[in-house]
């Protein structure tokens, strides 16, 4: 599987998202700067987290419009595989790849924590070596990960099984007390219609090790790596 | 020309910083305070004099930037 890792001005997390790629392929993606509208052509884009244009206007705003991100929905456009993480989900949502918005937490906190996920659908490129209902551990580092649609957007986003992770309690129970940051329904991960765009608040990249505290993570990788190769 | 553009949450979106000014005014002494929604402000220079051209050109800006028509709201004012 060949992966282009995008990287804006602020972003901070392409090299944790490199190092998970690589530990699952083998092999390093490539890394492609925002003002590159003309990349290799890859299996699958990643839009890593961070503080792309220091989020300025609106998280995400910025780098939507940049010439990387044209060329992005080109290619998705065209079914290449889009892997969008925390800031990168806020990029996708603002260049419509993905439905919805991320707003201010409901708390007003940046939360920096391990959180539980339940997994809505194993049906997808990036969920496939998970179970749906499984319930995985994953941390999550955002201010602006309330997730946010209005009620046509969400009941067509249930109709169509689009929502690929929840926020839930260890025992995978989906309420008010799981939910970092306000997102309706508890939603921390969307799919587009087709499935091979998906856009998430959480950091798997960052739950591949042992030694930090989990690899519930890793899966989501392997599982990419397995469809894409 | 100057062009002036508010963008405000549509009606019904949660605003918890809006919130939090209310409460903090609340507990400055201002008990008079109720609602309190918070926006943005933009001015922007026009190399533009025909205010009918300005106007839909900023309203295409509104659309393709400074609004998330998602979640918020957008108005134009033009100026001299």
């Amino acid at each position: 599987m060949k992966a282009a890792v995008l990287v804006f001005p602020g972003s901070n997390r392409e090299g944790d998202v490199a190092q998970a790629i690589e530990l699952v392929t083998g092999r390093r993606p490539q890394m492609v700067w925002h003002g590159d509208g003309d990349f290799e052509k890859t299996d699958l884009i990643v839009v890593p987290g961070g503080f792309s244009y220091g989020d300025y206007l609106r998280c995400g705003a910025m780098a939507a419009q940049s010439p990387v991100m044209a060329e992005v929905k080109r290619r998705a456009a065209k079914g290449v595989p889009v892997l969008a993480i925390c800031n990168g989900f806020q990029i996708v949502t603002e260049a419509g790849l993905l439905p919805g918005t991320l707003m201010r937490n409901q708390n007003l906190k940046f939360v920096c924590a391990d959180v539980h996920l339940k997994v809505e659908s194993s049906q997808s490129l990036f969920t496939n070596r998970y179970q749906a209902g499984q319930v995985i551990r994953v941390p999550v580092a955002h201010a602006e990960g309330n997730y946010f649609a209005d009620d046509d957007t969400l009941k067509r986003l249930e109709d169509r099984g689009q929502v690929a992770f929840r926020y839930c309690a260890p025992d995978g129970t989906v309420d008010g007390t799981g939910n970092p940051n306000g997102s309706v329904r508890n939603i921390a991960g969307v799919f587009n219609e087709t499935k091979t765009v998906m856009g998430l608040m959480p950091h798997p990249e960052n739950a591949i090790e042992p030694m930090f505290g989990g690899c519930d993570g890793k899966a989501l990788f392997e599982g990419l790596v397995e469809a894409l190769t | 020309m100057k062009a002036r553009v508010h963008v405000t949450l549509k009606n019904g979106v949660l605003d918890p910083q809006g919130k939090a000014i209310g409460h903090s005014l609340n507990r400055l002494g201002f008990p008079e305070v109720g609602d309190v929604r918070q926006g943005k402000f933009i001015e922007l220079e026009l190399a533009e004099t025909d205010k009918e051209k300005a106007r839909q050109r900023l309203d295409e800006m509104c659309r393709k930037l400074l609004a998330n028509t998602v979640i918020e709201n957008y108005s134009i004012e033009l100026v001299g």
